[in-house]
């Protein structure tokens, strides 16, 4: 053994510790976390993208409420409805769809073979996610204030991160639940996530206040978190915000703590059954190019 | 066959209904933003020029994404989905044809989106269109230029799309929307800062939503300053050339961008991008 070198003989020796139960979740929750932070810094060319896709909408948004000669209130809700846009997109494509496109590379099976939970892996891409798609919604309303000249103005910083928060945890937890469910539509995966972008940004007010809308509309859409969440956001960071709210913050901030442990648990319910049915019957792991 | 191949990948993924669901569902959803922002400020006065403006201008831009999108998009298909890019390639057809022809399946589905749109506006929002009064002949002329000039485009977006490995599927999504901020399909190019209006003016896509518009709503298209000063015939004038220039720069720098990607060997690279 003294004339092996000091790698040899670290790949010789067998595993010391064996991680399992919370400390395997927790490492599995990082370890998926981890190509989703650390894998845009490597490719910043996807941060302009993703900047300035958001951006162009923005733009032309903001134009037509220019030519409307709209109150200035409404320029800031479309740059916040264009910084949210960032997280619905990340929800759509980067966990909705997540599932399916591991499963077209073949990376679903080893998945499920791992002995790690599937639901760590989901909470780590949504972790890795949200912590991304933070930056570039930052960069969206940094861009939005220096284009447009958009102020904020907050009421309550406890307020606003407890909805944000919340907002984030529900949407997320959306997001798990649909990874299951769209891996259960199979070929249908691309364009049920394509279908779910401008009718999204419709009933959920993305660029403007949802009150605008009829009163069951709004309650309908209210079960995307995005929706309560940006009413809450607009009436806490504009000064005549509260005009333009369709619930008050406090009822708001109730109903979107009750949305997160519906949508975790209902996505905890739905990954146990693909799981079940991907060992059963093997064919959700397979893919049919 | 390429035409037919586009289309049966577009739809054969469900059922008729759901398909004509999807088709519909999103255009009209756009559309739906633009009017609630409009009535929103306007308080629901939807006989101002602007509202037909705004509505035509977003309705047949439809086409600009589906059009010229739908033709680039195809190489990312071929290539990176169903790997069948370098089948095609070494079988006896014409690159650029078959290209422009997995286009026309966006062509058919983006005319049914535009269709129901203005359908709907005219039925739900008040759009007015008078039949008798629209100029068929400048519509369709002006049709059809624009549609031939946007496949080109497309073209041209699939030549880059073919050399690069990244984002190639954002290409052409990135150039629908700067057309859509530049050409002024939702607002007047007068809004835009002064320094960046002569770029809406080198579009070809300002001169198309101009008469499209003015073919259809002649008096409430020519209410606005942008290019007021201009007939009907000069506008088609501009439009041309600007086809005829952009469509022969695409042809070039397609051929040049499907030379390299020949000689690199890309047309079979697959990313996983």
């Amino acid at each position: 053994m003294d004339s092996l070198k000091p790698d040899t003989i670290a790949a010789l020796r067998p595993y010391s510790r064996k991680d399992t139960g919370w400390r395997l979740f927790l490492k599995t929750i990082i370890a998926r976390a981890y190509p989703r932070i650390i894998g845009q810094q490597r490719e910043v060319s996807w941060l302009v993208f993703d900047v300035v896709m958001p951006m162009l909408a923005v733009i032309s948004y903001v134009l037509v409420y220019r030519a409307l000669n709209a109150p200035e209130e409404y320029i800031g809700f479309v740059v916040m409805g264009g910084a949210m846009t960032a997280f619905w997109m990340n929800i759509l494509w980067s966990m909705s769809s997540q599932l399916y496109w591991e499963k077209e590379q073949g990376n679903l099976a080893l998945y499920i073979m791992a002995p790690n939970s599937m639901m760590a892996i989901l909470l780590g891409m949504a972790l890795g996610g949200m912590l991304a798609t933070a930056m570039r919604a930052l960069a969206v309303t940094l861009l939005g204030m220096f284009m447009f000249g958009v102020t904020y103005t907050v009421s309550s910083y406890l307020q606003l991160f407890l909805v944000f928060m919340l907002a984030m945890v529900a949407l997320y937890g959306m997001g798990m639940m649909m990874a299951s469910a769209f891996l259960l539509f199979g070929r249908e995966a691309w364009h049920m996530a394509n279908l779910a972008q401008e009718p999204i940004f419709l009933a959920s007010g993305f660029y403007f206040p949802i009150k605008s809308l009829p009163f069951w509309v709004a309650a309908g859409a209210s079960v995307i978190p995005l929706t309560l969440g940006m009413d809450a956001m607009r009436q806490l960071v504009f000064p005549t915000g509260f005009q333009f709210g369709f619930m008050s913050v406090q009822l708001e901030i109730i109903i979107l703590a009750v949305l997160s442990v519906v949508f975790v648990v209902t996505a905890k319910i739905l990954l146990a059954y693909i799981e079940k049915i991907a060992v059963r019957e093997g064919r959700i792991t397979e893919s049919r190019r | 066959m390429a035409a037919w191949l586009g289309w049966v990948i577009e739809s054969n993924w469900t059922d008729p209904f759901l398909f004509a669901v999807y088709s519909i569902v999103k255009p009209i959803s756009g559309a739906a933003i633009l009017v609630i922002m409009y009535g929103i400020i306007s308080q629901g006065n939807y006989e101002s020029a602007l509202f037909p403006y705004i509505y035509l201008g977003n309705a047949f831009y439809i086409y600009v994404g589906a059009v010229m999108t739908g033709v680039s998009w195809a190489v990312v298909d071929d290539r990176e989905h169903y790997k069948t890019l370098k089948y095609m390639y070494i079988a006896p057809i014409y690159i650029p044809l078959y290209l422009l022809g997995r286009g026309v399946a966006r062509f058919i589905t983006g005319s049914i989106a535009v269709f129901i749109t203005i359908a709907a506006g005219i039925l739900f929002l008040n759009v007015k269109i008078n039949f008798a009064e629209v100029d068929w002949l400048l519509f369709f002329v002006t049709l059809i230029v624009g549609v031939v000039m946007l496949a080109l485009l497309g073209l041209l977006l699939a030549g880059i799309t073919l050399t690069v490995a990244r984002h190639e599927g954002f290409i052409g999504e990135a150039t629908a929307g700067a057309l859509y901020i530049f050409s002024g399909a939702i607002f007047p190019l007068d809004v835009l800062p002064e320094w960046l209006r002569p770029v809406g003016y080198f579009m070809p896509t300002t001169y198309w939503l101009e008469l499209l518009r003015r073919s259809l709503v002649g008096n409430v298209a020519q209410a606005f300053p942008t290019l007021a000063n201009f007939s009907n015939m000069e506008i088609l004038g501009v439009l041309l050339a600007l086809s005829v220039f952009f469509g022969t720069v695409s042809i070039y720098v397609f051929r040049w961008c499907d030379a390299r990607a020949r000689e690199l060997g890309l047309i079979d690279r697959t990313t996983n991008y």
